[in-house]
């Protein structure tokens, strides 16, 4: 009696914890779709004709309007196509990524792996402009390259890049320090220098933070809009897709929608193939380092 | 030559050659900046012509600064119901998906999305556009009958929590530090307080909470800071309008620089701002010994 007693409670806590493990799906699932509807709004408003966008009140368009992506493409003033914009954008993220990167991991291995005094203070100091708030520095900066004559072009935004990323650098040098000592000690009997140690060893080895590196750089750079609009707004030919919207909404505010959300669209494209594709790198930066996505 | 060659093979000085352009950066991005710039908040200085020294005049003139005490308290209030909104939710959806991992995949696209998106000028532009009084937002409360054609952008009362309401849409990235953080509470302790007759909202209050207040902290910290320095959603969506009641710190201090010519004010009020998160920083610091656990799991 009592085991049927028992065996009844627990199957009735059983189908209570069915029910709400279902529940739970169903809540998340609600909030999860609140939480994507503007872009998933956006994505379809790109497909639907200007003139309807504001007054159709079913999400789904009826037909497929690919249209706004053609006008969209065109871009500002008919002289500046958005080829010139991605292209920028490309430019831009890309360059300054590979030196990010790469100077990143050459800091870290040196942190992790040198023996000179000071090592350690600098790696203090490293860990403190973390949390420097960038605004501090905007003015000076913006003279400073006023003064070699860089602004209206990228290199003010490019070449800070190749002296290392505070982020970038501790993400790299918690995971060198992960990697047993061992290795080096036995290539270095091997006759290997600290440098091939690290083109042979701790590169090789570090690929995966050097791929989460890249790509929060990537769509950070990406994104970027501080920046571009400090120092290329001058020239239209050599804005990056960020800057080349915000003109463009204020271009056909009125007129043309479809088209913008059409090139908005595309311009969230690159990262959310990223986070498509490369998921797990992105989690794994954020859930170990705290990087911000 | 081959005496070069060994010295630059020797493995501290190779070491050293190595962390030589964090040091230069250091100095030319940062050290170098940082010294113009308190130069420069000694002065009056429009760009365009060469700074004229007039001492501790800029950080008198905020003491009077109406619009900076506006711009201060609109950052204030906004980095005060957001941070907090944006933490909940990402605490309140991490516990809700902690342990699913069927739908995970799904789940972390919906959720973290928006956070890895919504920087952007694309979604900002959508944000205005969405507020307008013919906008998605009014369309949508009006197939509720909720709808006044509301200026919610317009109005002093609501253009703020337009931009309160993007910052809190993006929590995802929090939401995944505190599932990492959720994981490292070893099962045992929910073990032993389920056998103890601790209910889910007693294990809640008692394990999950206090054992997650490091990852709490360091969510909190960092935005905190990120609050503060807020600029492109009140540059693009509201133009620190109307009335100037999301004219926040950074924007304010990127239209002395620029707009107004006032770089000399500008550059002292970063400082002033420096000052204030470093501030912010040391009061969290201090309470965090009442509140943050520091032990390990075992």
């Amino acid at each position: 009696m009592s085991i049927q007693n028992a065996s009844q409670v627990l199957k009735r806590r059983r189908q209570r914890q069915f029910a709400w493990g279902i529940a739970k799906h169903i809540i998340v699932l609600i909030i999860g779709f609140i939480m994507i509807y503007p872009l998933i709004w956006m994505l379809m408003s790109s497909l639907k004709p200007s003139d309807i966008i504001f007054h159709d009140p079913g999400l789904i368009p009826r037909e497929l309007y690919f249209q706004n992506y053609i006008t969209g493409w065109r871009g500002i003033g008919g002289r500046w196509t958005f080829t010139n914009f991605f292209w920028n954008s490309f430019f831009y993220a890309g360059t300054a990524t590979i030196g990010a990167v790469l100077s990143s991991s050459m800091i870290a291995y040196s942190f992790s792996r040198g023996q000179y005094r000071g090592r350690k203070a600098l790696f203090a100091i490293m860990i403190g402009t973390l949390l420097l708030p960038g605004q501090v520095l905007m003015v000076p900066t913006y003279l400073w390259f006023h003064w070699l004559g860089w602004v209206g072009t990228y290199i003010p935004l490019i070449l800070p890049a190749f002296f290392g990323a505070a982020f970038f650098i501790f993400l790299i040098t918690n995971f060198m320090n992960a990697i047993p000592k061992e290795l080096d000690e036995a290539a270095k009997i091997d006759g290997c220098s600290f440098y091939g140690i690290y083109v042979r060893i701790i590169m090789p080895l570090s690929v995966p933070a050097l791929i989460t590196a890249a790509l929060f750089s990537f769509i950070w750079r990406w994104d970027d809009f501080l920046g571009p609009l400090l120092y290329i707004q001058g020239s239209t030919e050599r804005f990056p897709v960020s800057l080349a919207l915000r003109v463009f909404a204020d271009a056909t505010t009125i007129t043309d929608w479809g088209a913008f959300f059409a090139m908005s669209t595309l311009s969230l494209l690159p990262a959310v193939l990223i986070f498509i594709f490369f998921q797990r790198y992105l989690v794994e930066g954020i859930s170990t380092s705290g990087l911000k996505g | 030559m081959r005496a070069i060659y060994h010295f630059l093979r020797r493995d501290n000085v190779a070491a050293i050659i190595f962390v030589l352009p964090f040091v230069i950066g250091l100095v030319a991005f940062l050290l170098v900046p940082m010294a113009m710039s308190f130069y420069y908040s000694l002065t009056r200085f429009n760009i365009l012509r060469p700074p004229e020294f007039i001492g501790l005049d800029n950080y008198r003139r905020m003491l009077q600064d109406v619009r900076l005490r506006d711009s201060m308290q609109a950052t204030f209030y906004f980095v005060f119901v957001s941070v907090p909104l944006r933490l909940a939710f990402a605490l309140g959806i991490a516990m809700l998906l902690f342990k699913s991992t069927k739908m995970m995949g799904i789940y972390r696209a919906m959720y973290y999305l928006p956070s890895l998106l919504g920087g952007s000028v694309a979604v900002a532009i959508l944000w205005r556009r969405m507020f307008f009084v013919t906008g998605t937002f009014n369309s949508i409360l009006d197939v509720f009958g909720l709808n006044r054609n509301f200026p919610w952008l317009g109005d002093v009362r609501t253009a703020i929590w337009t931009l309160i309401l993007l910052a809190v849409w993006q929590f995802g990235s929090a939401m995944l530090i505190f599932l990492a953080g959720l994981k490292q509470i070893p099962d045992s302790y929910y073990e032993a307080a389920s056998i103890d007759g601790a209910g889910k909202s007693r294990q809640f209050f008692r394990i999950t909470l206090p054992l997650i207040t490091p990852t709490i902290f360091f969510n909190l910290i960092m935005q905190t800071i990120g609050g503060f320095l807020t600029f492109n959603s009140a540059f693009i969506i509201t133009e620190g309008g109307p009335l100037g009641s999301t004219n926040f710190f950074a924007l304010y201090m990127f239209n002395h620089t620029f707009a107004w010519s006032n770089a000399g004010y500008a550059a002292a009020l970063a400082w002033f701002m420096l000052l204030l998160l470093a501030i912010l920083a040391s009061i969290l610091f201090i309470t965090k010994r009442f509140w943050v656990y520091e032990g390990g799991f075992s």
